[in-house]
């Protein structure tokens, strides 16, 4: 996303519920900044988030998506956070055939007690994901009328 | 398509200090669906839900967004204000614009963009939310408690407390479980009997609890709230009901030559028996296996000297079918078996024993009447020597024992050490370590006095090999701090075996679709936080079935669990959380990709008559999800390759659209 | 005293195949140990000094040669740290090092045993090869 001239990537973060969601609530009771551009959304696990929404926040123009969960064996519902690990590590291993860079995709661990890591991650994402500049491949072409 | 009202907050200035709230009101207004948008310095407070009550009346709203704290803090607020209005509570989505926004940006311009662009998530999810009712299903007010050892029994006792009806089921005609076998306990050092038995009385004679001995659970099926549960009760070939418990029958049947298990078979008893004086229920019970009557069909001695005519030698298994509201598991440890450590000679020599039959041997009910004599010729031993961590904390890979601390060992070596050496100060107590682990409430001052007062021998170090020669025990150890090798010859040798979960907790996990560990312990729902509730809910956990545990923190632990089941029964009915996963059979291919991720059980097969567009009728499997059982993590609905799973609440095309406002 | 001689170290696991950090110092291969009397150094200190990178007094000890490879110490460790192997590693690092003194593969035939294991067979031979 250009604003001013500047890239600003924009960040699609799926938080869980019960941990990463308190964490990046705790970020924000500590005061803690990262870049506007992270946009957060509320899942109920980590292993809610289907490829599908990662494939469709980049074919929307989004930068940068990551997924964030409870650690692992902290799960709320025991194994939700293993098969996240599981999936996406499938899907990021096929990111590059579709025409992403896998490193725009990340999946981080964030317990309900790290804000200062849950603001720590996303701001070295957020570098990470302007480092590789505008994601302009996979966008849905029909989104330019 | 939805009314939309959409209410901002300014939170005093902790939002609107950096968000333009009123250029967020105004933004949000022309959104699709939004029929009312406005602010307010303090949305939360009635004021504020007066605002919004008013406007779901006047604007005939079915749906609100309040752009205000995060959604762990007022959600619930806001849902009972519109509950209140008329709306139904899950057309409430909170736009987070204080946490994830105003408190972690300081420039106006971008801070209010992004609440705009998060309202926008949030309009957008609102317009496909659908009214949610939570599922409501009645409780069975009576709990089930299968194993009868200390934990079953405190368990039940505690929910029985309370009014509520219990069954323990366990599978040995007595309860008492291992806590009867033992002698003294730590570290106190009273005894096992003197505290246990009142406990067992208390089980057997309390009108709210029905004990099942001889008894096991065949088959579980429900959820929480209304598990049917079918117990196999064994035949015993004794009328329950009319024993009297006088052991006539024990003392002449002439089948004399059953080892006896309580004693760990270092004594005999009849085939008829009861297992110790203050079994509950007492009632004998005739081992088949060796029963003469059963296997040739003569004898007869029991029936003829019984007088209460309590004797059936034609009874069978008998199956019980009831219900329960809530299953506690308490199933409890075995010493593991001794056979891979050849090197300790256990099979070798009848004097090699495991601390359990220790417990026997020094137990004034036990085989010597609480002489310590050693098993092979019945003479005192005189040099002692305790090895600790037999099978415990072994790599996984090494195949002979457990990875885990059993962390019951230290202890009751300790125990056994200063208690030898108290009734017998002419014996020699070695006691062979690799840490001494005593982590408890007067639990390291009871080892130091093992140490101190009593002189126990405390070797860093491991017993590698122990060769029976003549009517002595060679041991070779090592003593580490002295970096020697050392020889003693043993009397007596005492292994503390590493200590596993029953066997039969492997089937009845499956049967309750509780997890398990590698270990077959039986997992926690949180391991801090709900530490006595298994995953699957309304199915809790007691003793050692869950760890290794010690006396203390099991009866802790089985008070827990009873407060959690007292907490289930004491409802009438359980409302479910409606954001729950459900599958559209239309679609579902009958793949069972679902079934295989769910860690609750909550999705089940069946097959279905469907109408096809040429008006014949098929059948299909179909996924179906059980509303209570499912906790709503969403897992199912990823794995589903045909998409017909899907979440409500957090459904797929919800999601989407929050991505598409996001991004757009 | 940390990682001393690293490399050599390195060298030594990787050889053995073993990993020194599993043991929790119980003892139980010195409390096996048959050759215990004679060895300077006993099994369970060849295990810490080679995780902390102690090895000269190993290569120049008289436990390398010792050592019987009875494996009983591998076969009851309970933590899998095998040190008969670590043990048989610091000896080939010396005597690798002798020069050409190695076992000819035409002599290996006559020498098999069934009832001897092979490992047994290579370093009898590498010791007494001297």
């Amino acid at each position: 996303m250009q604003i001013n001239g500047e890239f600003k990537p924009l960040i699609v973060a799926f938080c869980c519920n019960w941990c990463s969601y308190a964490g990046a609530d705790l970020a924000g009771n500590n005061r803690l900044a990262y870049p506007e551009n992270v946009k957060i959304i509320k899942v109920p696990c980590s292993c809610r988030v289907n490829p599908m929404f990662i494939l469709r926040a980049f074919q929307r123009g989004a930068d940068g998506v990551i997924i964030c969960g409870c650690h692992p064996g902290d799960c709320h519902y025991t194994s939700g956070n293993y098969y996240t690990r599981r999936r996406m590590s499938l899907l990021f291993s096929m990111l590059n055939f579709l025409g992403i860079e896998k490193e725009r995709t990340r999946v981080e661990w964030v317990s309900a007690a790290e804000g200062a890591k849950f603001a720590a991650t996303m701001n070295e994402f957020t570098e990470a994901v302007a480092a590789l500049g505008e994601n302009k491949r996979l966008e849905d072409l029909r989104c330019k009328r | 398509m939805q009314r939309i009202g959409v209410f901002v907050c300014w939170c005093g200035s902790n939002i609107a200090g950096t968000v333009d709230v009123k250029a967020v009101a105004e933004a949000l207004k022309n959104e699709p669906g939004v029929v009312f948008s406005t602010d307010y310095q303090y949305m939360c407070s009635q004021a504020g839900q007066d605002i919004i009550k008013n406007a779901i009346k006047e604007h005939n709203l079915s749906g609100i967004v309040v752009c205000s704290c995060s959604p762990r803090m007022h959600e619930q607020t806001f849902r009972k204000t519109a509950q209140a209005a008329g709306l139904n509570p899950y057309m409430v989505e909170i736009s987070n614009i204080r946490e994830q926004c105003s408190w972690v940006h300081k420039d106006m311009e971008k801070g209010t963009e992004k609440a705009i662009i998060l309202g926008k998530a949030a309009i957008a999810k609102v317009n496909l939310n659908a009214p949610l009712t939570p599922g409501e299903s009645p409780v069975t007010k009576r709990a089930l408690v299968i194993g009868g050892g200390i934990a079953g029994i405190q368990t039940a006792l505690d929910i029985a407390d309370a009014g509520f009806p219990v069954d323990i089921v366990e599978t040995k005609p007595t309860i008492g479980g291992k806590m009867a076998q033992l002698d003294k306990t730590f570290p106190t050092l009273d005894c096992a009997a003197c505290i246990l038995t009142p406990k067992m009385v208390d089980a057997g004679q309390s009108d709210k609890i029905r004990i099942f001995s001889y008894s096991e659970v065949s088959q579980v099926k429900g959820f929480v709230g209304n598990f049917d549960v079918t117990i196999k009760k064994k035949a015993r070939y004794v009328k329950e009901d009319l024993c009297t418990g006088c052991g006539l029958c024990t003392e002449k049947c002439p089948q004399k030559k059953v080892p006896n298990e309580f004693n760990l078979g270092m004594d005999n008893r009849r085939a008829i028996y009861i297992p110790f004086a203050q079994a509950v229920p007492k009632v004998a019970t005739i081992d088949a296996d060796y029963c003469t009557m059963l296997k040739s069909g003569k004898c007869g001695v029991c029936s003829k000297v019984c007088t209460a005519g309590a004797i059936d030698y034609t009874q069978k298994d008998e199956y019980i079918e009831e219900k329960y509201g809530a299953i506690v598991v308490a199933t409890g440890y075995n010493p593991i078996s001794m056979d891979k450590f050849d090197e300790y000679a256990y099979n070798q020599s009848k004097d090699v024993i495991t601390s359990l039959e220790f417990e026997r041997l020094t137990n004034a009910a036990g085989p010597t009447a609480g002489k310590l004599l050693r098993p092979s010729d019945n003479k005192h031993p005189h040099t002692i020597v305790f090895v600790q961590c037999v099978g415990s904390r072994c790599a996984n890979c090494a195949e002979k024992g457990k990875e885990y601390c059993s962390k019951i060992c230290c202890m009751y070596t300790a125990k056994h050490a200063m208690l030898t050496r108290d009734k017998y100060p002419d014996t020699d107590v070695y006691v062979f370590y690799i840490d001494v682990r005593t982590p408890g409430k007067s639990f390291d001052e009871f080892y130091r006095r093992a140490v101190e007062e009593y002189g126990v021998h405390y070797i860093k170090g491991m017993v590698g090999k122990i060769a029976p020669e003549g009517d002595v025990l060679k041991v070779q150890a090592s003593d580490l701090i002295n970096n020697k090798q050392i020889h003693i010859d043993a009397d007596l040798v005492v292994l503390a075996a590493a200590i596993e979960p029953d066997k039969s907790a492997r089937p009845l996990a499956t049967m309750l679709t509780a997890s398990m560990d590698t270990n077959d312990f039986f997992t926690e729902a949180h391991p801090k936080l709900r530490p006595v509730e298994s995953p699957t809910a309304g199915v809790f956990l007691s003793g050692a079935c869950q760890g290794p545990k010690d006396i203390p923190e099991t009866v802790a632990q089985a008070g827990a669990a009873a407060s959690k089941v007292i907490g289930l029964l004491a409802k009438d009915k359980l409302m479910g959380n409606p954001c729950v996963a459900h599958s559209n059979e239309l679609m579902c291919n009958g793949c069972s990709s679902c079934e295989r991720v769910c860690p609750y059980g909550a999705i089940t097969y069946s097959d279905k008559e469907f109408r096809m567009p040429d008006r014949t009728v098929a059948i299909r499997r179909v996924a179906s999800v059980n509303e209570a059982v499912c906790q709503g993590c969403g897992a199912c609905t990823v794995a589903c390759p045909s998409g017909a799973m899907d979440l409500k609440g957090f459904a797929n095309n919800q999601i989407v659209a929050e991505v598409d406002a996001i991004c757009k | 005293m940390q990682n001393k001689n690293s490399s050599l170290r390195d060298e030594i696991i990787r050889i053995s195949g073993t990993n020194p950090r599993k043991c929790m110092l119980c003892g139980k291969c010195s409390a096996t140990c048959p050759a215990f009397d004679g060895m300077d150094y006993a099994p369970h200190q060849f295990v810490n000094m080679i995780e902390n990178g102690n090895i000269e007094p190993l290569l120049n000890s008289k436990s390398i040669y010792q050592c019987l490879s009875c494996f009983a110490c591998l076969e009851r460790c309970p933590r899998t740290v095998e040190p008969a192997k670590l043990i048989e590693a610091v000896r080939l690092s010396v005597i690798r090092k002798q020069g050409a003194n190695h076992l000819k593969p035409d002599n290996i035939p006559a020498l098999l045993d069934e009832d001897l294991p092979q490992q047994a067979i290579v370093s009898a031979m590498r010791k007494y090869n001297k």
